[in-house]
């Protein structure tokens, strides 16, 4: 599908550089060829295109922003441009670059040691070995400092136990980072360990019944004294800082992902309603339906403005600050999510079938409207930066 | 032994944007369209990375046009392409211009193969593969294809569908020719013009992307080469394809197989 000129009606594309734009329009090409012919019926029958894996492997999609190892060191602005791509076909297939780079490949490469990195980053970098991150738990969703997983030490080995909930990619992971508290602890004790599939006492199972992100595996993982050898936790971090500085990146990329779900139902929604005639003219050609698209544009265009603007930030100033990015993926994803309920309905009941994308996205948003901190969470955050008054907890 | 070949980057415009034609009826409407390498060129620019991965070597692209064939030069070298040539031309050209500046190029860069799009997709031409290798005085095949399919295995490993012989001097290239395939053989240096089925090009890897920025594009003239490019060939009327015509609905079933049986003859 080639763009229509009006998404861009404020040229963010002259604020990208040269190689910027081609990245994404690389990457736009693979999802309009590869990916677009096969999502639906993936999501119907809610399985994941393992097949794509390599391909994306071979353009250097996963740890893109890393250096060495195999990654590709691109900045955080292209990242986030592959992203909006990637969610532009389905949430799927994002979840899953952006579980394997910023939440996996990331803590190995900043808190690994040198040994873990060569063991494990090229691998991930080729698509050979799939990574899946363990936080959330059952009980413990939005307040991960109360989870109950825990480890204690014996000899040389830790033994791990307990349970990680809503796992993207759990069942097809070769190795999971597993947060747990060590040794009797509270939050401030958390460490980060790689546990790798085959581990006796670790089982993942899959997760059935999704509404939403149905092209994608989702896995709650068990540990039953497993025992996990010392070489394989995480040396660099401890404490809730690690899981969380993995968060703040991982949800720069959900701002510029959100847009790519938004321009998806936007561009479909617009074609839709000037082909489908009703009253004998073209649907677009109704007032209600103009201020529909009227509104998906110019939440769009202040979407791409806010996640091109908060990962120049990153690139320019090597950080961002969570405040910064929850007001971001916060706004973006609740506007990306009206923009797919609108657009499901100008496609009307041809909306609700898996014929169109809308649907689909919707649903998918569902779950990013709640996972990489819920949107109350990052409300809350933000709520806090402003007043200095913590409202989490008691 | 290490090859070097040249291929082209010629920039159309992208087929998935709407063409109209302008109101002289000889031209189109530029406004709004988007352009993209000549898909035949970037099946070439495919082939000699192939060839060269294979083989060792270096791929040279060349593209002759304004300033704007930098975007097709880069996603070449973003393919992986060593270096490239820009013939910097503002006005408009014709296929012997081109073939003429080719020509040149080829004398000053002497590679071993040429292996240009059979035709670019813009006007369909289909002359400056077999323009450069008359004047180069070089063997040509044109058609370049191969026999297995898109879908092999042998495709999926990128192996290269032109073959180079152990002592490294000639190529055989398979044709396609109408409902079969005839298999060529010929001594370099030769020039190959490319098949849609010879292979998928590859999506440029991303880091691909930004090391083609610091690849050299090396900026030449038609008149710094000797060539003229005075036009010889002019369009003189450009007719958009017949629109189509609108469907009709049948009643029932018996009157649809009746149609397609006496007026379709489809049955």
């Amino acid at each position: 599908m080639s763009r229509a000129a009006i998404t861009d009606l404020y040229r963010i594309d002259d604020l990208l550089s040269e190689e910027e734009r081609a990245i994404r329009d690389t990457v736009a090409r693979f999802i309009d060829k590869e990916y677009l012919p096969i999502v639906g019926k993936h999501f119907r029958n809610g399985t994941f295109p393992m097949e794509l894996v390599p391909q994306l492997a071979d353009m250097g999609v996963f740890g893109a922003t890393l250096k060495g190892y195999g990654c590709a060191g691109l900045s955080n602005v292209a990242y986030g441009l592959i992203l909006q791509e990637l969610e532009r076909g389905d949430s799927g297939l994002r979840s899953f670059a952006s579980v394997q780079s910023s939440l996996c490949m990331f803590p190995i490469h900043a808190y690994g040691n040198e040994e873990q990195k060569q063991r494990f980053l090229p691998g991930m970098a080729a698509g050979k070995l799939i990574g899946c991150f363990g936080l959330t738990e059952p009980d413990y969703g939005s307040d991960p400092g109360g989870m109950v997983t825990r480890a204690r030490k014996s000899g040389d080995e830790w033994v791990l136990n307990g349970s990680k909930m809503w796992i993207t990619n759990g069942t097809i992971a070769d190795v999971a980072i597993v947060w747990a508290k060590v040794d009797g602890g509270g939050a401030e004790s958390i460490k980060g360990f790689l546990v790798e599939k085959g581990m006796p006492g670790y089982v993942a199972k899959e997760i059935h019944g999704k509404f939403s992100l149905r092209a994608s595996f989702t896995a709650e993982l068990a540990f039953q004294d497993v025992r996990v050898p010392a070489k394989n936790v995480l040396p660099g971090v401890t404490g809730l800082k690690g899981p969380l500085s993995c968060l703040n990146k991982a949800r720069m990329g959900i701002g510029f992902a959100a847009m790519g779900a938004a321009v998806a139902c936007f561009e479909g929604a617009r074609e839709y309603a000037l082909e489908r005639k009703t009253f004998g003219k073209p649907i677009a050609g109704f007032q209600l339906t103009q201020e529909k698209l009227a509104d998906m544009l110019q939440e769009i265009v202040k979407g791409q403005l806010l996640a091109l603007r908060l990962a120049r930030l990153a690139d320019e100033h090597g950080k961002v600050s969570p405040e910064q990015v929850s007001l971001c993926k916060r706004n973006n994803v609740k506007v990306a999510l009206e923009i797919a309920r609108v657009a499901r309905s100008i496609y009307g009941a041809n909306g609700i079938t898996d014929e169109y994308p809308p649907v689909r996205h919707m649903l998918n948003l569902e779950s990013v409207y709640t996972y990489e901190g819920t949107h109350e969470v990052h409300t809350l955050i933000l709520g806090k930066a402003i007043t200095g008054l913590n409202a989490f907890g008691n | 032994m290490p090859l070097k070949i040249l291929v082209t980057a010629k920039r159309v415009e992208d087929s998935e944007s709407k063409i109209k034609v302008d109101a002289a009826g000889t031209g189109i409407v530029k406004e709004g369209l988007k352009y993209k390498i000549n898909p035949f060129d970037e099946i070439g620019v495919e082939e000699a990375l192939r060839l060269v991965a294979k083989h060792g070597g270096e791929v040279v692209v060349v593209s002759v046009g304004t300033k704007d064939v930098h975007e097709q030069l880069r996603h070449a070298l973003a393919m992986g392409a060593n270096k490239a040539v820009w013939v910097h031309h503002d006005g408009p050209i014709d296929q012997l211009g081109i073939a003429g500046c080719l020509q040149k190029v080829v004398e000053k860069e002497k590679p071993d193969l040429c292996i240009l799009g059979k035709q670019a997709i813009d006007d369909d031409q289909g002359q400056v593969g077999q323009y450069l290798a008359e004047w180069l005085g070089w063997a040509q095949a044109t058609f370049a294809s191969k026999e297995e399919s898109l879908e092999s295995e042998a495709e999926k490993a990128k192996t290269p569908a032109i073959q180079l012989a152990a002592d490294g001097k000639s190529i055989t290239v398979i044709r396609e020719v109408d409902g079969g395939l005839l298999t060529v053989s010929s001594p370099l240096p030769a020039v190959a013009t490319t098949e849609l089925r010879l292979n998928q090009p590859r999506y440029a890897s991303l880091p691909g992307i930004m090391k083609a920025k610091s690849k050299p594009i090396e900026e030449l003239t038609p008149a710094g080469l000797g060539v003229d490019v005075g036009v010889k060939l002019t369009v003189t009327k450009l007719a958009p394809p017949p629109a189509r015509k609108a469907g009709i609905k049948v009643p029932d079933v018996a009157t649809l197989v009746d149609k397609l049986k006496n007026e379709a003859k489809a049955l």
